[in-house]
């Protein structure tokens, strides 16, 4: 198993009001890490200074054994907005052929991939329809779509099951079990709890620090709750009352 | 390859919305059609002009005057009511070897009219007086001095053929402001269009993804020029044709020469439009930019002659790159003259654009760091 994200003791600020207080996280290749907090907790920072949007203040943010930020590195990681973020006037084969080709996958592999992804998210017969027709559902699955193309290394989610019904949310937490298993990293954030139950380990972001990062079941244990939800609210409470 | 890419995306999503298209290929020629009508509508003005104590002489030749037409008043006070009442657009009232002109001035163009009628007027009245006076002179003289020889036949009236280097007598204003509003044209669409569509991009998150992606930031901008380049050629052939075809403008210089600076000075619009959308939160932010980018270019492009004006104002005149467009295109058009020779205007341009693309590529690290 070998590390893919690496951050340490991450700090940024925005117009000196700090977001980031000190992160240290770890995601090694394998497996799913869940990242939840409530609003403005700093996780949108977090993945932005992953892929390099933004520069941390200090800290270090390593991904896959580069310095972030760094360009070519990003051809290796699938990444998945908050906001479905597609061409609405393309069909949906030729938005999947655009990031495809941002990636620079072509020619015959670029067709092989898109009728995989497309399977993976169950959008086959409607490839040709123009995104506006979509339903939002098939919007978010059309967008998950997009970040699978060319086999990434690291998959960064950011809450990839808002507006999916029920059994295409469990299909796509069964894709990326697979995909786990195939020695990917995931990183997902989530305001789902019973979804933070299904990662492999899951940290708790309050007011720009990891409070917790563990199993999802050592943590209900450490906390003595049943549910990853009321660890939530627990440690929330106790980052309230502590400042 | 991802410029081709980017590019390719942009035009088709130009391509499916129709009514943008519809809005930069028929719009500008609608416009251009209506604005010659307009100037070319035949203005003959008609004044009507009423006269107190005005000489019999004086009030024969005001007549005569082309679109005069004089009424005459006995008293001061009808006549004034007349004006007041919009009966007569002047009133002429003479006493004492003195004029006294009131206008209605509510038409510069009849005001004008009138003062020029009233000085022709004046003129004939003093010839007529100089020709009775000459005549009588002629009479004495023939009874002083009969072997006198008569004076000769008066001359004819000189004729005036009139020759034109550009166009023909019908050539009006419209003739001189259409190279400059095929640049105002191709100004406005390429930089509204261009700017709201990154300015979407940005907005829906598709810039965010984009940039999640390897791609490099100079190929995005390069992507955007290649895309509203092509679209700016088809604009400028469009409108130039349009221009030939459709509103007979003579065209004297080399078509292509047009379509060169045109898509040039596109280039700039774009570079201008993506520049400025970084500073816009909303399409109707970009709205705003119309009245502060947009329009005062017109003024200062050479449609109103800068060279009578304050220096600072032409000052401002230079730092806009619609004032070199519209000299290029003026001169290419009006004058035939060769792109070789506009090496000053398409330098001014290309410096333009230069910057701008960096000022574009490095504004980019906005949203991502490499």
């Amino acid at each position: 198993m070998t590390t893919t994200i690496s951050l340490q003791a991450l700090q940024k600020s925005f117009d000196s009001h700090p977001v980031l207080r000190g992160i240290n996280l770890t995601v090694k290749s394998g497996e799913i890490v869940g990242l939840i907090g409530p609003s403005g907790a700093g996780k949108s920072t977090i993945i932005k200074t992953m892929l390099g949007m933004e520069r941390a203040d200090s800290g270090q943010a390593r991904v896959l054994n580069t310095q972030m930020p760094n360009r070519l590195i990003l051809g290796q990681i699938g990444y998945m907005a908050q906001t479905d973020a597609l061409y609405e006037s393309l069909t949906g084969r030729e938005n999947l052929t655009f990031f495809g080709r941002m990636k620079l996958i072509s020619g015959t592999q670029l067709k092989a991939e898109i009728t995989h992804v497309s399977q993976v998210v169950d959008l086959t017969d409607d490839l040709d329809k123009r995104v506006a027709g979509y339903s939002g559902g098939m919007k978010r699955r059309l967008s998950l779509a997009i970040a699978l193309l060319g086999h990434p290394k690291l998959l960064i989610l950011d809450e990839p099951t808002v507006g999916i019904d029920p059994a295409l949310r469990r299909q796509v937490w069964h894709e990326l079990g697979i995909l786990r298993d195939q020695g990917c990293s995931i990183l997902v954030t989530t305001h789902v709890m019973s979804e933070a139950e299904l990662t492999d380990r899951v940290a708790l972001l309050i007011g720009g620090r990891i409070t917790a990062f563990d199993h999802p079941q050592k943590l209900e244990q450490a906390y003595g709750v049943p549910t990853i939800e009321d660890v939530f609210l627990k440690a929330e409470k106790e980052a309230t009352t502590c400042e | 390859m991802r410029i081709i890419a980017i590019a390719g995306r942009v035009l088709r999503e130009l391509v499916r919305d129709k009514r943008t298209l519809a809005l930069m290929f028929i719009a500008p020629i609608l416009i251009m059609w209506l604005m010659n009508v307009m100037f070319s509508a035949n203005s003959s003005t008609d004044v009507s002009l009423a006269t107190v104590d005005v000489p019999r002489v004086v009030r024969q030749n005001l007549d005569q005057v082309k679109g005069v037409s004089v009424h005459q008043y006995q008293q001061q006070s009808n006549a004034n009511k007349a004006l007041h009442q919009q009966k007569v657009d002047g009133v002429i009232s003479y006493h004492a070897n003195h004029y006294q002109v009131t206008y209605a001035n509510t038409d510069a163009s009849k005001t004008a009219l009138t003062k020029q009628a009233l000085h022709a007027a004046l003129t004939g009245q003093t010839i007529t007086t100089l020709t009775g006076t000459i005549q009588q002179l002629q009479t004495t003289l023939m009874k002083v001095n009969p072997q006198a020889t008569p004076a000769a036949h008066p001359q004819p009236t000189p004729r005036i053929t009139n020759h034109y280097q550009y166009g023909d007598q019908n050539t009006n204003f419209f003739a001189k402001i259409i190279p400059i509003l095929m640049g105002f044209f191709i100004f406005f669409f390429v930089f509204l269009i261009s700017g709201m569509g990154l300015l979407n991009e940005r907005i829906n998150g598709t810039l965010g993804r984009l940039l999640a992606t390897p791609v490099k930031r100079s190929e995005i901008v390069y992507g955007y020029m290649l895309s509203y380049g092509i679209l700016a050629i088809i604009q400028s052939t469009i409108i130039v044709l349009a221009t030939i075809w459709l509103l007979k403008v003579e065209v004297v210089g080399n078509v292509f020469s047009i379509i060169l600076i045109s898509l040039l000075f596109a280039l700039v619009a774009l570079a201008f439009g993506i520049l400025m959308s970084t500073l816009a939160n909303s399409e109707f932010q970009m709205m705003q930019f119309i009245p502060l980018v947009v329009v005062p270019q017109v003024f200062f492009s050479g449609i109103i002659p800068l060279d009578s004006m304050a220096h600072w104002v032409q000052y401002i005149g230079k730092v806009l790159p619609l004032t070199y467009s519209g000299d290029a295109l003026t001169r290419i058009v009006m004058d035939g003259t060769k792109l070789s020779q506009l090496g000053g205007d398409i330098g001014a341009l290309f410096i333009f654009l230069i910057i701008l693309v960096i000022l574009n590529i490095i504004g980019l690290k906005r949203y991502r760091k490499v």
